[in-house]
C-alpha cells in the first residue's frame, strides 16, 4: 500500500479534507442558527407544549394532594364509598384551595369527564369555610396541653420519623402554611402558630397506620416535650372521636355520595393520563375498563374519517381541475400565460372569508347559480338545488381555494418539460394519447405530487370555510378542535384531537414517501 | 332567575320615576390609577354603542386613554393563554353571563363586590338591590339585557296571512312552511324544543337531566333539522331572512332592530319565549395594583344607572338595572322611541326564560358532544 497522501504542510490529506469539510458545516450551521432557534423557539416548542397538555393532568393531584394520595388504597371497583379519613383530606384540600380560588378549576376539569361535577366543587368551596373543624385539635389538646403549643410541632417536625410516618399529616401542614400565607400576607409568622383542627384530624389518621415500634421510637426519644406528647397517646388516641367529615360534604351536595365521581377523581389523580385520547376515539376509560361512548356522544371517529376522505376528494378535484388549466398555462406563449396566470393568482390574494362569503351568494337557494338554473327552466322554483351548508358547499368552495396551490407546482414542472420529447414520441409513431399517457404525464408526476401533499394537507387543517359553508355535514375535526380551544376550553382534548390529526398527517407522509418518494416532489 | 323575579325587576323598575342625574362631577377621583387602558368588546354596532355612552364620557372625565380590542368572541381562551404566559394585556372585558363564571371558575377574574365597587341608584337603592338576580356570577357585573328570540319574514306567501303568534311555529312546518335557521349549540333550542313538545317551563331542566330528556328533545329538533340552516355568528339569520333563504330564524334581538329599523326589511319579531341572556363586564387576573385601580374606576362609571340608560340609545338591548329602565329614550339617529324595542319591555317580555346558568356550566360539555354528535348524523 502506497504511503498516505498528505499536504504540502504535512498533513494528511484525508484529515484536512476533513476538518475542512467540518470547517464548512459549521460556518453553514452559523449561518441557519437564527432561522432555527426563530423557529425552534416560535413554532416547535409551542407546538410541544400543546401536545404535552393532551396528557398532563397534573392539576388534580395538585389541588387535592392529600386526598388523591389516601384515595390509592381506595377500591374504585368496589360498591363502597371511600371512607371518612379521604373525606377529611378532601375537606383539608378544599380549604386550601377554595381560599387560594382553584377548586373551581378543578371542577371545570373533572366536568369534562363528569358532567355536574364542576357545580359540586363550586359549591363546596363556599362552604367549607364554615366546617367545624376543632373536636379532634380539642381532644389532642384534652389529652396533653402542649399538644396546642408551636413548640410542639416543631419536636415533631425535627424527628427522624417525619415526614414518612406522618404523609397525611405533613401535606396537611404544608396545606396549612399555605392558607395563612395566603390569609395573612407571607410574612405570617407561622413559627407562633399552630396548625388548623384538619392537621390534627390528619394526624388522627396518622397515627393509627404507626408500628408499635415507631410509637416506641416517638415516646422514647432524648426530648422531653415530644416524649410527653406521645407518652399513652397509642392507647387515648383511639378514642378521639372522628368529626364525620363524609356527613359534612354529603351534607353540601350529594355528588359527594356518588359512586361515579369518586371514580372520576381516582382515575384522574395521576400526573399523565390517557382519558383525552381515549375521547377522541368516542371511548372512555370505566371501572369495567375501555368501553364505547354511547352512541349519541360518538362524534369524532366520524369527523377524522370525514376530514380525510373529503381532503382526498378535494385534492382528487383539485387534480382534475388544475391538471388541465396548469398546461395550457404553460403551452400558451408567455405573453398570454402570464395573462393567464393573474386570473389564477387573483383569487389567491384575495380574502379567504371574502371569497367564501362570495360563494355564500353564489350558491344558497337563491342565489345566483339557484336562479340561474330556475329561469332556464332546467330546474322548477321549487326544487331548488342544495348546494350550500352541506357537504356539496365545502367540497365545492374548497376546490375553487386550494386550487392555486395545485395549479402553481403543476405549472413549473410542465414548464420544464421540453416539447421536443412528445414530438419525438409522436415521430416515432405514437398517437396523442400515447404520447400523452406514455411521454408527458410521467413527467408531470412530480408537480402532482408537490400539489396533493400541499392542498391535502392545507385542506386537513381547514376550519374556518367549513364552518361557514359547510352546515352540519360538511365540517371538519378542525372545527372541533377550534371550538375545544376557544370554547369549551378543554384544550387537552383539543391537543389530543391535534395530536391525531398530525400523527395521521405524518404516516401519510411516510407513506407517500415509500410508495412515490419524497425526491420525487417537485415545487419547479 | 325566572319569569316571575324577572316581571318583578320589571315593575319595580317602572314605578321608580326618578331622573339621574349622575354625572362625571360625582365621579370620584381615581388615586394611583393607570393612565391608559385596554377594553375588550364585540366590536360592530355593539362596540359603538359602548363608546358613545361609556368610553368617550369617562376619557373626556378623567383623560384615560382607551383602547379598543374586539376580542369577545375568543375572550376566554385569550385570556387564558394571557394568564398562562404571565402577560395580561386586557384592563376591562366584556363577555355573556357563561363565560363570565367559566372564568371565574377558572380563577381568571377578579371578584367585584357590587355594594363596594358600584355606583348605588339614584334614589339610594344599593347596586345589588338594583342590579338583583341579574348577578349570577361574583366576578361578573352585567351591563345588558338580551334576547335570543325569533324574526320571521312577514310577506312569506305560502303562510297564507298567518302570523306566528308562540315559539312552537318553528315546529309546525304545515301552517309556516320555509327553511328555519337556529343556532349550532344545543343552548336555548332544547329549550324550546322540551316547551314545545310539552314540558312546563318550570321542569325543562329537571327533564334535560336525564337522557330520555335529551333524546326526547333532539328527537322534537328532527323533526325540522332538515329544513334548518344552523348559524354560528349572529349576523347570519338577518341576512338569510333577508336573501329569503330562511323564513323563520333565530337571533339576537339587536340584530333583528337593526334589520328592521335600519335596513327596512320586511321581518318582525317573535318575542315568544325569548331567551334571556347578559352580557357584561369581568376584571382580568393579574393586573398590577394601578391598572386594577383603573379597571375598577372604569366600572363604577359605566354600570352607574344614567350610563347604563344611555347605551340603549344606541342599541336595542336592555339596561341591566331595574333604575335605568324608566331612563331609556330615543334612538339617537332614528329618533324613535327605544323602550318598545327592548326585550325587557313588559309588553315583549310576557313569557320569557333566562339560562340556568349553573345547570349549563355542569351540562354543556356533555350536551354539546350529543348535540354534535346528533348534529352530524
Amino acid at each position: 500500500m502506497a504511503s498516505e497522501i498528505t499536504t504540502h504542510d504535512g498533513q494528511p490529506l484525508r484529515k484536512s479534507l476533513a476538518r475542512a469539510l467540518r470547517r464548512e458545516k459549521f460556518r453553514a450551521l452559523v449561518l441557519i442558527a437564527p432561522l432555527l432557534i426563530f423557529v425552534l423557539v416560535t413554532f416547535l416548542s409551542p407546538i410541544a407544549d400543546m401536545l404535552f397538555r393532551s396528557v398532563e393532568n397534573s392539576i388534580v393531584s395538585n389541588t387535592l394532594p392529600g386526598t388523591t394520595r389516601v384515595l390509592q388504597s381506595w377500591d374504585p371497583n368496589g360498591k363502597e364509598l371511600p371512607d371518612e379519613q379521604v373525606y377529611a383530606s378532601l375537606a383539608d384540600d378544599m380549604m386550601l384551595a377554595q381560599e387560594l380560588k382553584l377548586h373551581t378549576r378543578l371542577g371545570s376539569r373533572l366536568n369534562y369527564d363528569q358532567p355536574g361535577i364542576a357545580s359540586v366543587f363550586r359549591k363546596s368551596g363556599r362552604h367549607v369555610k364554615k366546617f367545624e373543624t376543632d373536636t379532634q385539635l380539642e381532644a389532642f389538646k384534652s389529652f396533653n396541653a402542649v399538644w396546642a403549643t408551636p413548640a410542639s410541632w416543631q419536636a415533631l417536625q425535627n424527628h427522624s420519623l417525619w415526614p414518612q410516618a406522618f404523609p397525611s399529616t405533613a401535606i396537611s401542614f404544608n396545606n396549612w402554611t399555605r392558607f395563612v400565607k395566603s390569609d395573612e400576607g407571607e410574612d405570617a409568622n407561622l413559627a407562633e402558630m399552630t396548625p388548623y383542627g384538619l392537621t390534627y384530624s390528619a394526624l388522627y389518621y396518622d397515627l393509627q397506620q404507626l408500628s408499635d415500634d415507631q410509637w416506641h421510637q416517638l415516646s422514647t426519644t432524648d426530648n422531653p416535650l415530644l416524649t410527653s406528647m406521645f407518652e399513652g397517646l397509642q392507647q387515648a388516641h383511639s378514642s378521639f372521636t372522628s368529626t364525620d367529615y363524609k356527613a359534612k360534604f354529603l351534607k353540601i351536595d350529594k355528588g359527594w355520595g356518588k359512586l361515579e365521581n369518586w371514580q372520576t377523581l381516582h382515575r384522574l389523580s395521576p400526573p399523565l393520563v390517557d382519558s383525552y385520547y381515549w375521547a377522541s376515539i368516542d371511548r372512555e376509560r370505566t371501572v369495567n375498563g375501555i368501553e364505547h361512548k354511547p352512541e349519541n356522544e360518538r362524534i369524532y371517529v366520524t369527523l377524522f374519517i370525514r376530514t380525510f376522505l373529503m381532503s382526498a376528494l378535494i385534492t382528487c378535484m383539485c387534480i382534475l381541475l388544475g391538471y388541465p388549466i396548469a398546461y395550457l398555462l404553460a403551452t400558451l406563449p408567455t405573453r398570454t400565460s402570464n395573462l393567464l396566470m393573474i386570473l389564477v393568482l387573483l383569487p389567491f390574494w384575495t380574502s379567504l372569508l371574502v371569497r367564501t362569503s362570495a360563494w355564500k351568494v353564489l350558491l344558497q337557494q337563491q342565489g345566483v347559480i339557484n336562479n340561474i338554473l330556475v329561469w332556464l327552466g332546467i330546474i322548477g322554483d321549487d326544487g331548488r338545488l342544495a348546494l350550500i351548508n352541506n357537504m356539496t358547499g365545502t367540497i365545492i368552495t374548497m376546490t375553487h381555494i386550494l386550487l392555486p396551490f395545485m395549479i402553481l407546482p403543476l405549472f413549473s414542472v410542465m414548464k420544464t418539460i421540453s416539447p421536443s420529447y412528445v414530438r419525438a414520441a409522436k415521430s416515432m409513431g405514437a398517437t396523442d394519447w400515447t404520447a400523452f399517457r406514455r411521454v408527458y404525464f410521467p413527467n408531470t408526476i412530480p408537480g402532482i405530487g408537490a400539489g396533493s401533499i400541499l392542498v391535502f394537507i392545507l385542506s386537513i387543517g381547514y376550519y374556518i370555510t367549513p364552518e361557514l359553508v359547510g352546515g352540519t355535514k360538511g365540517v371538519f375535526i378542525s372545527n372541533r378542535i377550534a371550538y375545544h380551544i376557544s370554547s369549551s376550553l378543554n384544550w387537552g382534548l383539543a391537543a389530543a384531537l391535534a395530536s391525531i390529526l398530525l400523527v395521521a398527517v405524518l404516516i401519510l407522509y411516510w407513506a407517500y414517501d415509500r410508495i412515490v418518494g419524497i425526491d420525487n416532489v417537485k415545487l419547479g | 332567575m325566572n319569569k316571575t323575579t324577572l316581571a318583578t325587576a320589571i315593575a319595580i323598575a317602572s314605578t321608580i320615576g326618578i331622573s339621574a342625574s349622575a354625572s362625571a362631577q360625582d365621579l370620584p377621583e381615581c388615586e394611583n390609577c393607570a393612565d391608559n387602558m385596554t377594553i375588550v368588546s364585540w366590536g360592530g354596532a355593539y362596540s359603538k354603542s359602548q363608546l358613545m355612552a361609556y368610553h368617550d364620557p369617562y376619557s373626556s372625565a378623567t383623560g384615560t386613554t382607551i383602547v379598543n380590542d374586539e376580542s369577545s368572541a375568543e375572550a376566554v381562551a385569550k385570556l387564558r393563554a394571557m394568564s398562562e404566559a404571565g402577560n395580561v394585556t386586557w384592563d376591562v372585558v366584556d363577555v355573556v353571563a357563561a363565560d363570565a363564571i367559566r372564568l371565574c371558575d377558572e380563577g381568571l377574574a377578579l371578584e367585584i363586590d357590587a355594594d363596594a365597587d358600584l355606583a348605588a341608584a339614584p334614589d339610594g337603592t344599593p347596586a345589588s338591590e338594583d342590579f338583583g338576580d341579574l348577578l349570577v356570577s361574583d366576578c361578573f357585573i352585567p351591563q345588558i339585557v338580551y334576547s335570543t328570540t325569533f324574526g320571521y319574514r312577514n310577506d312569506n306567501d305560502d303562510w297564507g296571512g298567518a302570523t306566528p303568534e308562540s315559539v312552537c311555529a318553528i315546529f309546525e312546518t304545515e301552517k309556516f312552511p320555509g327553511q328555519r335557521s337556529l343556532e349550532k349549540r344545543p343552548i336555548a333550542n332544547v329549550e324550546w324544543a322540551l316547551m314545545c313538545d310539552g314540558v312546563a317551563i318550570d321542569d325543562v331542566y329537571d327533564v334535560l337531566e336525564t337522557d330520555e330528556g335529551v333524546e326526547r328533545a333532539l328527537a322534537k329538533l328532527d323533526t325540522i333539522k332538515d329544513q334548518t340552516v344552523w348559524w354560528s355568528a349572529g349576523a347570519e339569520t338577518p341576512q338569510l331572512l333577508a336573501d329569503g333563504e330562511v323564513a323563520i330564524g333565530s337571533t339576537y334581538n339587536g340584530r333583528l332592530f337593526a334589520a328592521i329599523e335600519e335596513q327596512n326589511q320586511p321581518i318582525s319579531i317573535l318575542w315568544d319565549a325569548q331567551m334571556f341572556d347578559l352580557d357584561g363586564w369581568i376584571i382580568p387576573a393579574g393586573l398590577s395594583a394601578e391598572r386594577e385601580a383603573r379597571a375598577r374606576h372604569y366600572i363604577r362609571f359605566a354600570t352607574d344607572t344614567q350610563r347604563l340608560a344611555d347605551q340603549a340609545k344606541y342599541i336595542s338591548y336592555g339596561p341591566a338595572r331595574a333604575s335605568s329602565a324608566p331612563l331609556v329614550g330615543k334612538h339617537a339617529e332614528l329618533g324613535i322611541d327605544m323602550a318598545p324595542h327592548m326585550p325587557t319591555d313588559p309588553k315583549n317580555a310576557q313569557n320569557t326564560f333566562l339560562y340556568n346558568y349553573e345547570w349549563w356550566a355542569d351540562n354543556r360539555d356533555d350536551l354539546d358532544a350529543k348535540f354534535q354528535a346528533w348534529l352530524a348524523k
